[in-house]
């Protein structure tokens, strides 16, 4: 497969775009095959090569993941200390990585992992880094004071205080342009199943210390996600406007007929009316069902943000000018304690 | 076991959590001056773990420190209202326009002037910001392992410590010795109120600066009660280069800033009407986005 590699062939070359992959019990993470995708529609613009970090245990064969999402390096180092993750071991891997092969860009998902190890990273090489990016592009930088333009920089594009801006931020001087994106923001796509690539075995001993491993794990209880809001077709929300824990009961009751999961704004999780893993938005998941149908949700834009390319939106809000309306197909105005129960009638009444 | 040296970072925020329609003006920038500033409510969370060490082990002292505008010494107030020992305002024009990694090399350098400590306790995120990246930052800047997303210290013993922390889909117990930074989430239990008789003890408790702007007449306290003074430390207290301040030492720079604009659909408007709902779900079942 290797063989008909171009890489061989050409001199081996720096200023790449790397994307650290996320390993749990053999299986790379949804979000790392995102930024891998994205990362080589990033890399094709830059005409630089996708690079993929594997850190962990027992990887045999985990590059096999990877690889159709056009990765050209697949980096792996396998030791049995490097899993489960701890900041230490897996922060010295990257920062002597990226001192030796000096990527331009480098990519992790805005999970507790890299929200975790990124930071760490980026004050080791003073690199900047931008978490939660919404979207990623390409453009160029003129610096007018300083009079120089840089050309190809990496847009890091993110809702901003409290989400009543949308930043670009960009590191002109600093590599690599480091960011964290959520799982679900970008699209994963395989390319090519037998996309030519090229696996890099690293050795341990080359790059972690017997003194990275001063924080050990002594426990771990990690459960597979009882919700599914990123895979639903449809989903019912409720923002701060819903009022209570007690209205949400309206919103299941809703979302049961239809079949539908419940998610919540991040004010509502705020205010205790829905837990944490039902946030959508921003800093939560991001989905794109068949059908949102915002509740007492005002909208602001990191909550758009994770809910912008549903295919159609409804919005029942007692503000007829609540923001989000702007980004609905329907819009009730009213009370939803009294808009649901209807809901739930009329579709009983025409389903029958 | 002696009690702990604890610094918790603590940072003044806007509580963007509930922005009002007028938190932007007519020309597209913040309007800070309706925002209330408000104790980063993570770092509320991390300064109630400190509190709970310092209640269970004697001689333990907690230290706020905070980077910000001079009015940030109000939050070193609120947490000697709730127990802290004392706290530091690091304030200067040199550090306007940081961001993380130049508020983290800000911090630990004045850090490293405070002399010996046992632990740094942070909350994850402020939420001006939500990058949860100071605490790391700080931590690699100083040499000293982190644990993140920390909700509550189960046991100090023998210079090691072990925590449990909330990932988002499960619980983890470390264990890691000591020096260390924890960044705490916010699961971790709410802060004690205000004390009765630490409001009373330290209500006038001031920085320099803020005595210098002050009239009132009780003024002649702060030399007889010097718990009052809250210490202001500026650049030129601190070991740095100019390089790695402020503007010039952040690697990020923001090239634009839009606000944000709504174009509005041509959606369908209804009301609670019950035929408008009718027609609606009829409408949904028909074309087989519902049903």
């Amino acid at each position: 497969m290797a063989s008909s590699n171009l890489l061989e062939k050409n001199i081996r070359r720096m200023d790449n775009l790397f994307v650290y992959c996320e390993v749990e019990d053999g299986v790379v993470a949804d979000v790392s095959l995102e930024l891998l995708t994205k990362g080589r529609s990033l890399a094709n613009e830059l005409k630089c090569q996708l690079e993929a970090v594997i850190i962990g245990s027992a990887l045999k064969e985990v590059e096999k993941q990877v690889i159709p999402y056009g990765a050209d390096v697949v980096h792996m180092i396998d030791d049995p200390r490097l899993a489960p993750y701890t900041t230490a071991p897996h922060a010295a891997v990257l920062i002597k990585l990226f001192q030796e092969e000096k990527p331009q860009i480098a990519l992790m998902g805005a999970t507790p992992i890299g929200r975790d190890l990124g930071p760490r990273v980026s004050s080791a090489l003073h690199s900047g880094l931008t978490a939660d990016c919404t979207s990623l592009e390409i453009g160029d930088h003129e610096d007018k004071k300083a009079g120089k333009t840089y050309k190809n920089l990496l847009y890091q594009i993110r809702p901003a205080f409290g989400g009543n801006i949308i930043a670009w931020i960009i590191n002109p001087d600093c590599r690599p342009q480091m960011a964290t994106v959520r799982e679900g923001v970008m699209r994963k796509q395989i390319i090519n199943a037998n996309y030519p690539s090229k696996v890099n075995h690293l050795e341990v001993s080359k790059y972690v210390s017997d003194t990275d491993f001063a924080v050990q794990i002594i426990e771990r209880h990690l459960e597979k996600r009882k919700i599914n809001i990123k895979g639903a077709t449809i989903v019912v929300s409720g923002g701060y406007g819903v009022g209570s824990k007690e209205n949400f009961k309206l919103l299941y009751e809703l979302a049961d007929l239809l079949g539908a999961e419940v998610g919540a704004s991040r004010a509502a999780v705020d205010a205790g009316y829905a837990d944490h893993e039902r946030q959508i938005g921003q800093t939560g998941i991001t989905v794109r069902p068949k059908l949102y149908i915002a509740c007492g949700i005002s909208g602001q834009v990191q909550h758009r943000a994770g809910m912008e390319e549903s295919a159609q939106i409804i919005s029942i809000n007692t503000d007829p000018d609540a923001p989000i309306n702007s980004l609905a197909d329907y819009v009730i105005t009213g009370d939803i304690s009294e808009i649901i129960p209807k809901m739930i009638k009329y579709y009983k009444q025409n389903t029958k | 076991m002696k009690g702990l040296k604890i610094i918790v970072l603590a940072k003044q925020v806007p509580d963007t959590r509930n922005v009002g329609k007028d938190a932007m003006k007519a020309d597209g920038t913040v309007n800070r001056a309706v925002l209330p500033a408000i104790f980063n409510p993570e770092d509320l969370n991390a300064l109630e773990m400190a509190l709970r060490v310092k209640d269970q082990i004697p001689g333990t002292t907690v230290t706020i420190l905070t980077m910000g505008p001079g009015r940030a010494a109000e939050i070193i107030r609120e947490g000697l209202y709730r127990g802290a020992d004392d706290g530091i305002l690091l304030t200067d024009r040199a550090f306007a326009g940081s961001d993380t990694l130049a508020t983290s090399y800000a911090l630990s350098q004045t850090i490293k002037e405070m002399g010996k400590f046992d632990l740094i306790v942070a909350g994850r995120q402020a939420i001006d910001g939500d990058t949860a990246q100071v605490g790391p930052q700080v931590a690699e800047k100083l040499g000293l392992n982190q644990v993140t997303y920390v909700e509550e210290i189960i046991q100090i013993e023998k210079s090691k410590i072990t925590c449990r922390r909330r990932l988002d889909n499960g619980v983890e117990t470390v264990k890691a010795p000591l020096p260390l930074l924890l960044t705490v989430n916010s699961s971790a239990p709410d802060c004690r109120s205000r004390n009765a008789k630490l409001l009373m003890k330290y209500k006038h408790a001031r920085t320099v600066t803020e005595r210098q702007e002050a009239t009132e007449d009780y003024l002649y306290l702060y030399d007889s009660r010097p718990f009052l003074n809250i210490q202001e430390m500026t650049v030129n207290q601190i070991q740095s280069t100019p390089e790695q301040l402020g503007l010039a030492g952040s690697p990020t720079k923001v090239k634009r800033i839009e606000n944000v604009i709504l174009q509005a659909k041509d959606a369908k408007r209804l009301t609670a009407a019950d035929e408008g709902i009718n027609d609606l779900m009829k409408e949904l079942i028909e074309s087989h986005v519902i049903g």
